[in-house]
């Protein structure tokens, strides 16, 4: 059996980073959300809100430690598995990543800490401060890391020595690089929306099982909301992206679009399966015109295809072609499900109508495969570079055996099925056991609990 | 652009920094993973949960030196980053895999119960004893070396599977213990407490054995180390620190046998500044031992530039939030409810 380090290297990255990124698309959304909610408590002194954060905070807690975890095995990787990479890419990429630590991964664990545990030991309104910072520091660390990812796309603002060493010459062209605020503001907006529809399932499943139904209402409104105003903003930053793509990285839009030959005029193709052997898509469903349309807003605009590039500078088509389509789909579906819930909510059925309770729980989990799907577009799309037009992937390994990083992916996978299994098994079983009511505890007048011994002996009168 | 090197020697103080962010990792996550170590020993069930309610809101907090550690490396040493990692590769993702299995396990092994509850614990105790032994074992084969060629490791998978390395490893699990132990101290109060001191006793005796050993073998490792222990006039000069880890010994045991609550733990703060401040002795100017230096492997001085603007805005706030939940979460263990 013939190891090969790079191939294997490339599916070990993939392997962890697809299992990495489930984890703060979750907590970069429940963050902002649990910030809400607990400014809703304080704000109304409805200790319905209070229910929920207590839920979900302890289901926020669960992620994040998987996050931290298998976040740190990524940021180990990079010397690891791709030490060509990192000798020439350290002086531009290293200090974004230095400052994501020094910004974000600081902030938000110790901010967690209180946040988890910190009831009782600070003010309402300090617990309220650490999970406003924490919802601050997920987004602060998905600037950084979505900086990283898209100057590695549309690199800008470096110079390269004669070494081949990569050397920064401006950094506002590096950390602002041309796909970043297209690629950030849609990773975000993916990420509330793929919380939205998770925490909506939730609560649509409670009301279809008649548990905790005023708790329910609440999530599952605050999530419909979020479908029927952000779904289409996210539709249209979708396709400002795309357009990004196609200025910056024309190949990759020309593998999402299945399209092999460069035309005035070209057709959208809805279906087919993409031959990279036989260099066409066959059994396609196309629109005529329309993938010009979509592209250049120009009937008759030029649109160029996969044959426009040499055989070795073409990214793979199948998986690029068919993400892309997954993505869209859920996409559009979030937004029909803002509708179908407007439209309900107008009959006055929006918490009662059980198809739609169980419509939203099918729709639970479709954030993180759009999320999942959006990835492997951009990522295998740009292949074969890492970096790009600059460094192939296979320049950027390390000098490290095939077999090493076979047993390595090896484990990787054995554990994270294992370990990450077991979390989402613990988080559905704090799902199944539902908000706790807090509703009988008493709060004295700056919102501090009372203990429930001294209520028993001075009576509720006193709290 | 930002270029400080007209100024600054930025590749001494970026140096100092990575040193510093990777002491500080040692010192914070030594003492929750030394809980871990430590975890399946303690008497009763009641002391394992107090002991892992003492470090469940900091051992985050802790593992982001780590992140800050690589990172930073990564950032200010690429070529060392770059060179070394593919040589500890087999160690550091078994390290990594440590980590996994230690960090999930706080939240995992309140929200289970019997075999899988027994699980969490283990896995807990497993996870960190072999992160703790993973990382000696990398220092280990730092201070032996790695091979290089041009600007890759030119070594083979296996090369940090040495006698030396080994024992490093086992040394590094009982430093890591030693922090635990009197963290718990620290933390706890009654027969935890007391359990915590009779270990503490234990395990300060095979740190001292270790430490010894470690500080005679080194010297044997390579010539310019032993000439700069034992070379005239540095003798003298780098007398004060076996003198001073001695002292330490000395202070953290009386300090044990008077019962004390926090003194060994910061003694063993202070043995382990000693033994760190000896590798810095032995190793410098060494980045990837020895053959480059951090000189050779600095970044481009406006990456280094930059980035020290970053550190000096935003690294006093770190340790100050850091100090303040350090505060908020202070007093004894027990009182805390945190997972019920």
């Amino acid at each position: 059996m013939e190891f090969y380090p790079v191939l294997l290297s490339r599916i070990q990255f993939g392997f962890t980073i697809s299992f990495h990124i489930i984890f703060p698309s979750l907590t970069i959304g429940l963050a902002s959300w649990l910030a809400v909610v607990e400014g809703l408590w304080l704000k109304t002194g409805n200790v319905l809100y209070k229910d929920i954060y207590k839920l979900w905070v302890k289901i926020f807690a669960v992620t994040f430690g998987m996050g931290v975890v298998s976040g740190v095995v990524m940021s180990y990787q990079f010397g690891t598995n791709w030490s060509g990479f990192s000798d020439k890419m350290g002086n531009v990429l290293g200090p974004l990543l230095a400052f994501e630590v020094l910004t974000a991964f600081f902030l938000e664990a110790s901010f967690l800490g209180i946040m988890i545990f910190g009831w009782g030991r600070v003010t309402p309104r300090m617990h309220f401060a650490a999970t406003l910072t924490v919802a601050v520091g997920t987004v602060i660390s998905a600037f950084w890391i979505l900086s990283a990812n898209s100057w590695m796309q549309t690199p800008a603002g470096f110079e390269i020595s004669d070494l081949g060493i990569f050397h920064p010459l401006s950094w506002l062209e590096i950390i602002f690089n041309p796909s970043f605020p297209y690629r950030l503001m849609h990773m975000v907006t993916a990420a509330y929306l793929t919380t939205a529809f998770f925490v909506g399932g939730v609560g649509a499943w409670y009301l279809l099982k008649n548990q905790f139904v005023q708790q329910a209402r609440i999530t599952l409104g605050m999530a419909m909301l979020m479908a029927l105003f952000v779904a289409p903003v996210q539709i249209f930053l979708g396709d400002q992206h795309g357009l990004n793509t196609l200025e910056y990285q024309p190949a990759k839009i020309a593998a999402i679009e299945g399209l092999w030959e460069t035309e005035k005029g070209a057709p959208l193709i809805l279906f087919g399966w993409p031959s990279e052997m036989q260099e066409k898509t066959k059994y396609a469903i196309t629109i005529p015109k329309f993938a010009s349309l979509i592209l250049t807003h120009d009937m008759n605009g030029e649109v160029k295809g996969l044959k426009n590039w040499p055989k070795d500078e073409r990214p793979p088509v199948l998986i690029p072609f068919w993400c892309f389509r997954i993505m869209v789909g859920i996409g559009l579906l979030m937004a029909l499900t803002g509708l179908m819930a407007l439209w309900l909510y107008i009959r006055g059925t929006l918490f009662t109508k059980k198809w739609f309770q169980i419509w939203c729980i099918l729709m639970a989990p479709s954030g993180f495969i759009a999320i999942l799907s959006g990835w492997f577009v951009t990522e295998v799309g740009r292949q074969p570079y890492i970096v790009y037009g600059l460094m192939k992937t296979i320049e950027a390994a390390s000098p490290i055996l095939g077999q090493q990083v076979f047993l390595s992916l090896l484990a990787f996978i054995i554990v994270y099925f294992f370990v990450f299994g077991a979390g989402i098994y613990y988080i559905m079983s704090l799902i199944r056991k539902g908000p706790a009511s807090t509703a009988g505890d008493i709060y004295g007048s700056k919102g501090i609990k009372v203990h429930p011994s001294i209520i028993a002996i001075e009576g509720k009168s006193h709290a | 652009m930002l270029d400080f090197s007209e100024l600054l020697n930025l590749p001494l103080l970026w140096g100092g920094i990575i040193a510093t962010a990777i002491f500080l990792y040692v010192l914070l996550d030594g003492f929750d993973l030394g809980v871990g170590i430590l975890f399946p020993f303690a008497p009763t069930e009641d002391c394992r949960h107090k002991m892992m309610n003492s470090v469940a809101p900091f051992w985050d907090g802790n593992e982001t030196w780590l992140v800050l550690g690589g990172g930073g490396l990564f950032a200010s040493f690429p070529l060392a980053y770059a060179i070394l990692f593919p040589a500890f590769y087999i160690p550091l993702i078994l390290m990594l895999l440590g980590l996994v299995f230690r960090g999930v396990a706080f939240e995992f092994r309140f929200k289970s119960t019997g075999a899988m509850h027994k699980f969490w614990g283990y896995s807990f105790h497993f996870g960190s004893l072999s992160a703790a032994f993973f990382q000696g074992v990398i220092l280990g084969s730092f201070v032996q070396g790695v091979k290089v060629s041009g600007r890759v490791f030119a070594g083979s998978s296996f090369d940090w599977v040495t006698p030396f390395s080994f024992m490093s490893g086992i040394a590094v699990i009982f430093g890591y213990a030693l922090l635990g132990a009197t963290w718990t101290i620290l933390k706890t109060e009654g027969h935890t407490q007391a359990w915590a001191r009779q270990v503490a006793f234990y395990v300060l005796l095979y740190v001292g054995l270790f430490m010894g050993l470690v500080s005679l073998w080194v010297p044997f490792l390579n010539e310019t180390i032993f000439d700069r222990w034992f070379s005239m006039p540095n003798i003298i000069y780098l007398s004060p620190v076996p003198l001073l880890t001695a002292f330490g010994f000395i202070g953290l045991y009386m300090s044990l046998v008077k019962q004390r609550e926090a003194a060994p733990f910061f003694f063993s703060i202070f043995l382990f500044s000693l033994g760190f401040l000896g590798l810095v002795i032995s190793l410098w100017p060494w980045v990837v031992p020895y053959s480059v230096t951090f000189r050779e492997a600095a970044a481009d001085p406006r990456s280094l530039s930059l980035m020290l603007i970053g550190v000096v805005i935003f690294l006093p706030f770190v340790l100050g939030y850091t100090a303040y939940c350090y505060y908020v979460f202070r007093g004894k263990s027990s009182e805390e409810h945190f997972y019920e």
